[in-house]
């Protein structure tokens, strides 16, 4: 709990980090690599002298793509002589009040001035600057500087961070989900160390990700995913250490139906359904380095008249060798695939996880419904839908089919304010929608019943008149 | 039972939430040989609910039934007993996330008020985070105490009777965040900065008014705290509903029947306009919402 000795080690950039790029309220994700060149708003640099300084250190960005550390009172920006107007009466736009023209600011930033330096040489050749109100300045400054500024601050990534930056970077890939939706998603799921937890989410794997850092290494995750392999591109911006990486287990959804039906074999001879897949997934990996070399139909061909050649002889020979070794990869590849596919059908087999997060661009309803038969009675579920009709449809299925309560369809209004003396109020510009959320816990099925058969089941009427209002 | 721990089968001892409705539910603590009353009858714990399954029916005397649930910060929010206003599930969501609550977190918290927010808290850090909370107010902090101890998470909090405001939260450079709803959140900005870490962190300030926002903004900026940013986070819940919408009788459509074709192919179109309707499913807003909770602010405090 307690500072130790060596405290800021895990606070310190280190080559290989996963981080995240800042400037204002622009995030990019990132990884530490040696001299690799990043471009994050329409500038260029390297990272390299960020390895080993603090996290949420901010850099100036120095010509030729250098990262200085920022001295910490660099950021003075008050205009020396303190004299503003009362009221715009007199100021009128003739469109020449700025006496620098274009061509004068790029010299200004070809001689490699500081953003800073800029910003002052521009004020000071503003004819209007002093007559500005002391707020009409301080806007000009602000939006001077988010131009020129040259500063890029590294931070340690969070699901905070990386939320805040899907959703205004990219918010296709993760369906439109925004922050705050996200934030209720981890809460009504009841997310915290030492559950099991599934996962279905095409969201880049934020959702997932977020899900991991709730907690903490501690349980399992299985995350369910469509198609070939799972996505998880968003996981690895979280940096996790290597042992969150043992929390997280994978099943692919083509084999609810067979588990659920009790025919999934994984244990001896699963092959025929496992390996058919993973043996299209491997002769596609083949395909690609072959086709790199040679393309494969011509070292077929080279096999064939060989023996006259001693070096193509041993090319042959070399090249053999690697088949094997690669074959043999590709055993042990899909012996351990197997094995992951085993252990991911033991935990989902038992029936008892404790909470499902889904959060995709498929439709919703059979997801949810196949996938509720894993949970425990008495446990968390939510579904994220970027539009709100076929959660309709998922409520009403699952009022018909019964087995949950507490169910609940909502999304939140996200307002932002800006607050300054004098020029307090709502930010301008609001998203205009998050998504939306199905909420629900399981129950204990009755038994199963014939569908429509429920209603003769309701003893007391005043019961009856409960669920009608329930909403 | 635990709040940061889910198990399958009712205790005695377990605190079980008894879901009679979405908008009615009531904490329960179990209790070999007691009885609780609800409106559909009464609940024998020794039969009726040890040794049961969470998420299990059960039967009350009169022959209605309601569901036991296994507890969870967000059901507790929802049935506690108040003892102050308290913080909803939908603040509390975000609070978790822009506070970068995790496991091992280790947080500040003031007032403790009836303990909404220090459950959901304490889910989110255990199993090796702590909470440390202050309340001013002797019989609160006592209660809330009782509550943490019953709840099985007692070893992951430290409850402080003290004013915040004057005494800061009895610890100094140890959270990773600090949360205050206390009326006057700016006279207890520079508590919370010499409560963190000297690495930084994060921390949020839930205030009713705008006046009270606009001080905190200033007390943060002069503590030098970064990324000051204030928000408003509303819920929306939607009921479910189908409805059905009239047709309009028009009356007899003399251009319908002059035209032969369109009669043969769609024999009865105009057949019982009286009652004729469109049912869908749809969603209508409640009458009325809360439309104000509080401001949310937020700012980091860097490395000192």
């Amino acid at each position: 709990m307690a500072d130790n000795g060596d405290e800021d080690s895990q606070y310190k950039i280190k080559e290989g980090d996963y981080v995240v790029l800042k400037r204002g309220d622009i995030y990019k994700a990132m990884q530490i690599q040696p001299r690799k060149k990043v471009i994050f708003e329409k500038q260029w640099f390297f990272l390299d002298n960020a390895v080993d300084h603090l996290y949420s250190t901010t850099f100036e960005i120095m010509s030729g793509g250098t990262l200085q550390p920022k001295k910490p009172k660099d950021t003075a920006g008050s205009n020396g002589a303190k004299e503003a107007g009362t009221d715009n009466r007199n100021i009128v736009d003739d469109g020449k009040s700025q006496k620098l023209t274009r061509d004068d600011i790029e010299t200004l930033k070809e001689q490699g001035l500081k953003g800073q330096e800029i910003i002052q040489q521009l004020i000071e050749n503003s004819a209007t600057f002093r007559d500005k109100t002391e707020y009409a300045q301080d806007k000009y400054i602000k939006k001077k500087k988010k131009k020129y500024e040259n500063t890029v601050t590294i931070l340690k990534p969070s699901c905070r961070i990386l939320a805040m930056m899907y959703h205004g970077r990219e918010p296709g890939k993760i369906c439109h989900l925004r922050y705050d939706t996200l934030a209720q998603m981890l809460t009504l799921a009841n997310i915290h160390a030492g559950s099991k937890v599934l996962v279905f989410d095409t969201c880049a794997g934020l959702v997932l990700g977020a899900v991991m850092e709730r907690m903490g290494g501690y349980g399992s995750v299985i995350q369910m995913y469509p198609g070939g392999g799972p996505v998880r591109a968003g996981v690895e911006s979280f940096g996790f250490p290597a042992h969150f990486h043992d929390m997280l287990h994978e099943f692919p959804i083509c084999h609810v139906n067979p588990l659920l039906a009790g025919t999934l074999d994984t244990t001896a001879k699963d092959p025929n359904a496992d390996e058919k897949q993973s043996n299209k997934a491997a002769e596609e990996e083949q395909n690609q380095p072959e086709a790199e070399q040679q393309g494969s139909p011509e070292e077929r061909s080279m096999e064939t008249n060989a023996g006259d050649d001693a070096g193509q002889e041993q090319e042959k020979k070399e090249k053999e060798k690697r088949k094997e070794a690669k074959a043999q990869e590709k055993k042990v590849k899909l012996e351990e695939k197997r094995k992951k596919l085993a252990a991911a059908a033991a935990l989902l087999e038992s029936r008892n996880a404790d909470g499902l997060v889904i959060a995709s661009r498929f439709h919703p309803c059979p997801v949810l419904m196949g996938l509720l038969k894993f949970l425990s009675p008495s446990r968390p579920f939510v579904v994220y839908s970027q539009y709100k009709e076929p959660l309709i449809e998922c409520y009403t299925k699952l009022r018909e089919h019964g087995g949950t309560v507490n169910l609940r369809l909502t999304d939140t209004w996200l307002r932002h304010y800006q607050v300054l003396p004098n020029r307090t109020h709502p930010v301008l510009l609001m998203s205009g929608g998050g998504g939306y959320l199905l909420s629900g816990t399981t129950v204990a099925m009755d038994r199963p019943k014939p569908a429509g058969s429920q209603r003769a089941e309701e003893p007391a009427p005043k019961r009856l008149k409960l669920t009608d209002t329930e909403g | 039972m635990s709040f940061v721990e889910y198990s399958d089968f009712i205790q005695d001892g377990d605190v079980a939430i008894v879901y009679l409705s979405h908008d009615s539910m009531m904490p329960v603590k179990v209790q070999q040989g007691a009885q609780t009353q609800t409106r559909y009858g009464v609940i024998r714990h020794s039969t009726d609910l040890i040794g049961q399954r969470y998420g299990s029916k059960v039967t009350c005397s009169k022959g209605g039934w309601v569901q036991v649930l296994h507890p969870t910060p967000e059901l507790w929010t929802v049935s506690l007993p108040h003892r102050t206003q308290i913080l909803y599930t939908t603040d509390i969501a975000t609070i978790t996330m822009m506070l970068e609550l995790k496991p091992g977190s280790v947080v500040c918290e003031s007032g403790t008020g009836s303990g909404s927010l220090s459950h959901a808290i304490l889910r989110t850090i255990a199993p090796t985070g702590h909470l440390h909370t202050v309340e001013f107010h002797q019989q609160r902090a006592e209660k809330v105490a009782e509550e943490f101890k019953e709840h099985r998470v007692d070893h992951l909090v430290t409850v402080r009777n003290q004013d915040v405001c004057k005494d800061g939260f009895g610890v100094t450079g140890v959270a990773d965040a600090v949360f205050l709803d206390i009326p006057s959140p700016w006279e207890a900005v520079k508590h919370a900065k010499a409560a963190m870490k000297k690495q930084g962190g994060r921390v949020s300030s839930f205030s009713p008014c705008i006046e009270q926002v606009q001080r905190t903004c200033e007390a943060l900026a002069d503590q030098g705290f970064e990324e000051i940013n204030t928000l408003e986070i509303l819920l929306r819940v939607h009921d479910i509903r189908t409805v059905s919408l009239a047709l309009p009788d028009f009356g007899p459509d003399p251009s319908a029947q002059t035209q032969p074709d369109a009669n043969e192919k769609a024999p009865p179109p105009t057949s019982g306009p009286n009652h004729a309707s469109v049912t869908l499913k749809t969603t209508t807003p409640p009458r009325e919402i809360p439309g104000h909770t509080g401001y949310l602010t937020f700012a980091t405090k860097p490395r000192t």
